[in-house]
This record gives structure tokens, C-alpha cells and sequence, in this order.
């Protein structure tokens, strides 16, 4: 991606910041003038570090020039691309030079607690007075979002719009690295993205899959790419595809071959990440695929009960079967975890684990409303145990984590509206989860996947080349 | 050694920083021991490159972490963690005298960082390179607003820090070389500075109310705060601030920077006047053997005679003074000294701080630019072209430029945020 687009994106992200600036009354564009105690006020210098990040980077904010011991609010704000509104705030106390310092400082109450360096982001949520049922998510991976942090007087909890901020400070946060290519695939009726690395390569390649939602999401592929894999964000479920019926993995095979094929791919290093469906997808193509064989496979929130030689529609039609166990809480919140609970002793009902050739990691959040995940993984276990082939897995559970295991520092929702898309009905979901709990499975599990993945695709020097004087 | 069986990985962190903020190069997944020269690429806006390299060593694990691990040599050595930008140099071949400038203020600067095989020090685009990442320097922070200021017959450009304000201003005036330059006053928008880049040479003649004029148009900005304004100069724009903060009655600054600058001016007159006076002193000019120009001499000896040069006594704010010991271009060493002995005779010396770089020359930018010993330079009005010998050695002046520019917002903040009123 070139500068000149790079900066024309930029523009536009700081229009809607603007709008946004003028919208909270926080510029002075009116040319009325601050009330001449504040043009002498002191006002606090706030900074955040780097002023632009990648997603999964940290960042530091800090206040300085207030008074000593002086109660501070600090402020995120961030307007999605569907025009909802998003915040988090932590209350904080100055030290005796004047100084707050997130990444050191406890927050002392508001969206979190303690010292969360990276809180003002994983806490967020939809300001009072949203529309329900929100999932924040950047479907335009080539633009920063965008957030707004902001320092207030004294610890406040609502009508950020109405009272002028002391400080403000703006900060971008990327998907994509610079020089990160993204391509359009169009290709032997696969539909997806291609997201290629800077330098000459050639690269290791990952299949990503999102889940049963739906659509072409490209912001985790978008991630991997910035972190030196060539990744594909495959479609394989929108009508145009016309996937779902087939029954076989032909459209998933050619999709992992269009990586493989690829000018700037090592070929043999090319792995599959899927989360809940896609998990589901990754799996059968580990089992049972006879042309692919990934490398390794990164499963998000899946699970092994589906049955093998069925289609996809034929496996989500199958999951409504079982309407009994799908319960609706007291919020009118579908729980659909119970569907595959008890986890079926029939094989054919779901995948054989014992046919699992390359090393797989499990991510799971023993919250998981949404699906058995943590008890799909203790049955993937023994059956991997008894065909012996166990040596090849690792799972992370975590606690007090939910279904949507996204990248760091994305804010988590317990529950989010959700299209079924063969039904096309809306529902609200319980995914699960405590925020907390959440956020730090995100940060975990998102190092260990970048590890597992750099472990596994990008060939080492010390196990392919023997001992010999350079 | 064959390379492709093993793939390295080489990360920056962060991949979009501002120019003044550190950035962390690390190479990983080498065979261990292994030498490898780190890169850097930069095209100019006016299409000459730059480059720099050092040679480096894989540690055990087959890593390269460029913030604590040497360069035995290149264009720099030693633990250098911002080597690879501030030793950047026009690549072989490139025409004379160039210098570094960034015009547009609102985009990157794009940098490539590469990864070569073993210890090269020439011919890096014939070689195939091992890993590459592309690495964006910004003059601007995010939210930073660019605003054109044409009002009252003032030409500048204002940048404006994001947020309600009101803010402390500066008003930043550039060198004899003229022209809008807006990349300094851009990063000091970025650390909270309502900032206004002065077009103050297009004539010869400009009036010194036209500065009074422009300080005006700062202090009256709805978001800028009239009583918090310094002002920032370089070179002949040092000698302009000092004058205005002595003599003008409009120009009352809380505090001034004056970088590579003189109080040696004919008072009493206007600009014309001034360089009509440096004219005079043409038979000063010294050559080195290369034939660059010295023009240091033009403005020595350092007179007694008060209307010679700005009466310092009389300043009333804190003034702080960035020196490199090796200028070559004005005397600006003499005139620290000068300067001090003058504020001590007044009994006013507790506003002065001297930051003072041996080795360093007359150029000190915001850090981690690369270093120009001599370039090209044509003063405003005129249209002939010399090389002129700025001074100071790469390493030295780096060093100067990072430690200034620290010490220069720590300044500003100090008088213009933090001070009582």
C-alpha cells in the first residue's frame, strides 16, 4: 500500500474525528473563546506511546503538569464504522510530582481495575444509550481505528459529552503493518483475501477461517500478515459461494493450494487458524483431507462434534436439531452451548482425532456459552490419547473466558446480536465470558499462536542444516 | 551456507513512530553466530537515496536485537539503537551537497529496514535481501491539525496539538535559507505546542512588525493561551528572536530556544539591514580544501559597540542556548560566551542555560536526523548556490541532536506548562 493511500486513509479517519471533536464541543472552532480562567489555566500534558500502533502493540499513557493528588479521570473513545459510539474510563489519583502513569498506576474504579496498561481499549464498551446487542469489529483492515483519549477532572462516570476535557490526545491503531499487500481472490470459485508481508520472502502460509457468522473477516489475517505470514481470509459461507451444499472439502483444499501456489510461499510451511466453525472446517480438513496436509493448525472456540462425511449446511441445519437444548436465558439470550452436550460417544458423529497428523493447538474459554469447547477438547484428548498421536496437541483453557477469543486489547461483549444466515434471523447470543478474564486470554493466547505458528512454519536454522563451521 | 533453509524474521516495534520516538529492530530465527548487516533505505521527496548500515553478529540464539547488541562497523558502531536513521548518508553516486529535509509535514517518512547475509558495505541493491519491513517516520502525532494562516499579511502555517486546549504557542522561525519550513513546529504541535512556522523572508525587506503582526495572530488564536508563548528559532532565526524579545514591546515571550544562533546583528534596522551588514564582511569568508564555505568569521570579532549586537541585559525570560562547538557556519560558541558575560555584567545570567556539544556543527534538527557537514545552501533573495560547511561529526552531532531536542521540550514545558502564572 503506498504512502500517498496511506495518508488519504488518514485524512478520512481524522474527518470523522474531528466530527467527532466538534460533536463533543471539544474544539473551540465556534471562535468563542475559553473563559479567561481557563486561557490561564495550567493544563496537563497528556502523551500516549507510540502514538500509533499496530492492534496487538501496548501503549503508554501518561498525564503530567497536575496538581499533586488530584483525582483524574482518563477516557477512551472511539466511533466504530457502524457510527456507534464506544468508551471505557479508569478513575486515578496523581502522585506527588503531578504524574499518572497507566501501565504503573492502579485505576481505582470505572470500565477496570488495577494497573491495566491497555485497559482504556479491552474495557470498552457501547456508551448509555446505544442501540443493543453491539460486537465492535474493523471490517476495513487498511484504516487505523481511531480512539480519542481524553483526561477529565475528578472521577466521572457519565455525561463525558457535556463537560470539556482538560487534555486529549489521539492515537491510531493498525491491522495492517506498513508495506502489508492486500489482494483480492477471485479464483477457481474461491473467494477470499490475501494478505502478503513486506520484504521478498518467501513466507509461511496460514489459512484463516472465521466462523458461522459468516461474511469475509480480514482483520486477524490482516494481523498474521503484518506479523510475516502470508495469510488467506477465506469466504465459505456467503450465497454466492455456494459452499454449504457441497459435501465434500474440495473448496477448502483449493483455498489452502492458492496459498500454497503462491510466488512468495514456502510451500510445505503452510498451517490453517479457524475460530468455531472455521475451527470445526480446520479440523475435518486436518482428518480427512487426501491433497492437503497443513502443517499445524491453531483451533479457536472449536469443537470435533460434527459428523465427517456431512456439508456444512448439513452441520449447522444439524446443530437446530437438537432444539431442546438450546436454551434462552432470562434476557432473551440464546445459550447454545448444551447442543453437543453430552459429547457423543458414537463415531460417527463426530471427527476421528486419531487422524490428525501435524501438531494442533486448541484455544478454548471455559466460559463458553456458545459451544462445549473445553469438553470437545477433553474428548479430543482421549481420542488422541488412544490412537496415539497426543504428543501432537496442546490446549489452552482459560478461565473466565468466553467464545470470541479475538486478538489483544479488542474490547470483549458477553452477548451480541448474531444472523443466522441460512435462516437469516437475528438473534442476541450469549458468547460468555468476564471482561478481565477475557482481555488476558486474548493477550495470552494471541502470543501463543504467533509463537506456536513461528515454531511451527518458519524453518529454523539449527534443525535443518548440520553442525558444520560456517 | 545456503539461505533458504531458514527463513529469518525481522520485526520493528513501533512500525509508525513519530521522528523523535525510539524504535526497537530485532532480528530472529538466524543460525547462531551468524553475520548479517541491518539496512536502511530512504527516498527522498526529491527522488536521491539514503542509506546506512551496520554489521552485526547473531548472538546463541540466533538473534540480533539492534537496541543492545553492537555494530562492529558501517556507518555506525556500537550499541546504537537509532544507528540505522541518524547515520543515513546520500548512497554512492548521488549529487553533492544534499541535505535531508522532509517538505510535506503531513506524511511519512518511509523508511526500509532490510536484512542482508554476512558484512556488506556496498552494491546493497545488486544483493538479494534476507528479510525487509517498511518503517514510517511522522512529523505529525495523530489528530495534529494543519491550519494555513494567511491573515494581517502574515504567511505561515499554524499546527495545532489535538484536544480543547487552550495551548501554550511558539512561534518558530527558520534560517537564511527562507521558505515555509513546517516540520519542526508539526513535532512540537505533536508534544502539545500550538505551533506557527513564520514565512519571514520571501522579501528583503520585510518589517519587524510583521513579526509583531505574526505574534499577534498567535496570541489572539482562540486556543492558544497569550500569556504562554515562546519562541523557537534556528540560525538567523535565532538572531530575529533575540532581537524581538530585547526591543519589541509586542514580543513578550516566556521563554526563547535559540539553536545555533548570534546576538552579533545590526540593531537598530531592519533584516535588509542586517545582511547588508554580513555583506560587508565578504573578504572573511574562508574555504576548505574540499572548497566549502566557511562564513563563521563574517560576524567575529565578537563587538563591544551596543548597537553591534542584541543587549541581552535586558532580557527578561529564560533563554536557552543549543551550541555545537563545531560550527562552521556562524560563531556560535563566541557568542554563548559572549552572551553570558553580558547577562552576568546585567546581573540577569539565572535566565540563561547553555547546552553546549563538542564535535557537533550548526544544523542540530530533532533527532535521529541524518547529519549534514556541508551542503547546499542559497540564501533567500539570492540565486546562487554555495556548499556550505555546517560542521560536526556524524556520531557527535547525533548525540547533540537527540540530547537538545530532549532537553528543549523539557524547556518549553517547564515555562510554558508548568510555570505559575
Amino acid at each position: 500500500m503506498s504512502w500517498r493511500s496511506c495518508f488519504y486513509f488518514l485524512r478520512a479517519a481524522h474527518k470523522t474525528l474531528y466530527t467527532l471533536q466538534e460533536q463533543l464541543g471539544l474544539l473551540g472552532r465556534s471562535g468563542i473563546r475559553p473563559s479567561s480562567t481557563m486561557a490561564q489555566t495550567v493544563t496537563p500534558i497528556l502523551s500516549v506511546l507510540p502514538t500509533r500502533g499496530l492492534v496487538d502493540e501496548k501503549f503508554k499513557v501518561a498525564l503530567e503538569n497536575l496538581p499533586p493528588r488530584f483525582p483524574v479521570t482518563l477516557h477512551s473513545l472511539h466511533q466504530s464504522e457502524d457510527k456507534d459510539y464506544w468508551e471505557a474510563f479508569g478513575y486515578y489519583v496523581s502522585d506527588d510530582r503531578g504524574r499518572v502513569t497507566v501501565s504503573q498506576d492502579a485505576s481505582l474504579g470505572g470500565t477496570y481495575t488495577g494497573a491495566e496498561p491497555m485497559g482504556l481499549l479491552w474495557s470498552m464498551r457501547p456508551v448509555p444509550g446505544s442501540r443493543t446487542g453491539l460486537r465492535l469489529r474493523k471490517m476495513d483492515v487498511q484504516s487505523p481505528m481511531v480512539v480519542l483519549i481524553s483526561a477529565y477532572k475528578g472521577h466521572v462516570f457519565e455525561g463525558f459529552r457535556e463537560q470539556p476535557p482538560m487534555a486529549s490526545a489521539v492515537t491510531e491503531r493498525w491491522y495492517m503493518a506498513p508495506g502489508v499487500q492486500r489482494i483480492d481472490i477471485r479464483e477457481r470459485g474461491v473467494k477470499g483475501t490475501i494478505f502478503i508481508p513486506q520484504g521478498p520472502g518467501p513466507f509461511p502460509g496460514v489459512l484463516d477461517m472465521w466462523g458461522g457468522g459468516g461474511g469475509l473477516v480480514e482483520y486477524r489475517s490482516a494481523l498474521l500478515a503484518s506479523h510475516g505470514f502470508v495469510s488467506l481470509a477465506l469466504d465459505y459461507l456467503s450465497p454466492k459461494v455456494a459452499v454449504a451444499d457441497d459435501q465434500s472439502l474440495v473448496y477448502f483444499e483449493k483455498a489452502f493450494n492458492i496459498i500454497q501456489q503462491h510466488p512468495q510461499v514456502i510451500k510445505d510451511r503452510v498451517g490453517i487458524c479457524g475460530l468455531c466453525l472455521g475451527a470445526s472446517v480446520t479440523l475435518n480438513v486436518a482428518a480427512y483431507s487426501e491433497s492437503v496436509s497443513p502443517r499445524c493448525c491453531v483451533c479457536i472456540s472449536g469443537s470435533h462434534v460434527l459428523p465427517a462425511a456431512k456439508s456444512l449446511s448439513y452441520v449447522i441445519n444439524d446443530g437446530y436439531k437438537h432444539m431442546d437444548k438450546l436454551l434462552v436465558d432470562e434476557q432473551n439470550r440464546m445459550v447454545w452451548r448444551h447442543a453437543i452436550l453430552p459429547i457423543t460417544t458414537n463415531p460417527d458423529e463426530k471427527l476421528d482425532m486419531g487422524r490428525i497428523k501435524c501438531p494442533l493447538l486448541l484455544v478454548n474459554g471455559d466460559d463458553d456459552q456458545s459451544k462445549a469447547t473445553v469438553e470437545s477438547a477433553e474428548d479430543i484428548a482421549k481420542m488422541m490419547r488412544a490412537a496415539g498421536n497426543e504428543h501432537l496437541l496442546t490446549t489452552l483453557n482459560y478461565h473466565d473466558a468466553g467464545h470470541l477469543i479475538e486478538p489483544p486489547y479488542t474490547p470483549h461483549f458477553r452477548a451480541s446480536n448474531f444472523i443466522i444466515q441460512h435462516l437469516q434471523q437475528k438473534v442476541l447470543v450469549l458468547w460468555g465470558g468476564k471482561t478481565k478474564p477475557h482481555a488476558d486470554a486474548q493477550e495470552d493466547s494471541w502470543q501463543k499462536i504467533l509463537s506456536f505458528l513461528r515454531e511451527h512454519l518458519y524453518p529454523c536454522p539449527s534443525s535443518s542444516i548440520p553442525q558444520a563451521k560456517l | 551456507m545456503e539461505t533458504n533453509l531458514w527463513r529469518l524474521l525481522l520485526s520493528v516495534q513501533p512500525s509508525r513512530g513519530l521522528v523523535d520516538e525510539k524504535f526497537s529492530v530485532r532480528v530472529q530465527n538466524a543460525p547462531p553466530a551468524h553475520p548479517l548487516t541491518m539496512h536502511a533505505l530512504l527516498h527522498s521527496e526529491d527522488g536521491d537515496t539514503w542509506e546506512a548500515f551496520g554489521h552485526y553478529v547473531t548472538d546463541s540464539g540466533g538473534d540480533v536485537n539492534v537496541s543492545e547488541d553492537p555494530s562492529l562497523g558501517g556507518t555506525y558502531d556500537g550499541v546504537e539503537p537509532m544507528g540505522l536513521l541518524w547515520s543515513l548518508r546520500p548512497a554512492p553516486g548521488s549529487r553533492p551537497g544534499l541535505r535531508f529535509r522532509k517538505r510535506d509535514a503531513q506524511t511519512p517518512m518511509q523508511v526500509r529496514l532490510s536484512v542482508y547475509q554476512g558484512h556488506q558495505s556496498e552494491g546493497f541493491m545488486d544483493r538479494a535481501v534476507l528479510a525487509s519491513v517498511m518503517v514510517e517516520r511522522w512529523y505529525m502525532a495523530p489528530g495534529v491539525r494543519r491550519v494555513n494562516i494567511t491573515e494581517g499579511g502574515v504567511t505561515g502555517t499554524l499546527f495545532l496539538p489535538p484536544g480543547p486546549g487552550p495551548f501554550p504557542g511558539l512561534m518558530d522561525l527558520w534560517g537564511g535559507g527562507g521558505g515555509l519550513v513546517e516540520y519542526r513546529p508539526a513535532l512540537l504541535a505533536s508534544h502539545g505546542f500550538a505551533s506557527l512556522a513564520l514565512d519571514y523572508l520571501k522579501q528583503a525587506d520585510v518589517k519587524n512588525e510583521y513579526f509583531e503582526d505574526a505574534y499577534r495572530v498567535l496570541q489572539q488564536h482562540p486556543q492558544v493561551c497569550k500569556n504562554r508563548i515562546g519562541l523557537v528559532g534556528l540560525s538567523f532565526g535565532s538572531s530575529v528572536a533575540l532581537k524581538m524579545s530585547v526591543y519589541s514591546n509586542v514580543i513578550q515571550p516566556r521563554c526563547i530556544v535559540c539553536v545555533s544562533g548570534s546576538h552579533i546583528q545590526h540593531v537598530g534596522g531592519t533584516l535588509a539591514d542586517i545582511f547588508a551588514d554580513i555583506a560587508k564582511n565578504q573578504k572573511k569568508t574562508r574555504y576548505n580544501e574540499e572548497n566549502q564555505v566557511i562564513w563563521r568569521d563574517l560576524l567575529l570579532p565578537v563587538p563591544t559597540d551596543l548597537s553591534k549586537k542584541v543587549d541581552v541585559g535586558r532580557l527578561q525570560c529564560p533563554l536557552l542556548l543549543v551550541v555545537g562547538e563545531d560550527d562552521q557556519n556562524w560563531p556560535v560558541p563566541e557568542s554563548a560566551d559572549d552572551m553570558r558575560e553580558m547577562m552576568e555584567g546585567a546581573g540577569n545570567s539565572h535566565l540563561l542555560t547553555v547546552l553546549s556539544y563538542p564535535r557537533a556543527g550548526h544544523l542540530i534538527e530533532p533527532p535521529y536526523s541524518p547529519h549534514c557537514r556541508a551542503g547546499t545552501f542559497m540564501a533567500a533573495g539570492s540565486r546562487k548556490k554555495f556548499i556550505a560547511l555546517w560542521g560536526g561529526e556524524v556520531a557527535p552531532h547525533s548525540r547533540a541532536q537527540e540530547d537538545a531536542w530532549r532537553k528543549t521540550l523539557d524547556f518549553l514545558r517547564e515555562n510554558l506548562y508548568c510555570s505559575a502564572d
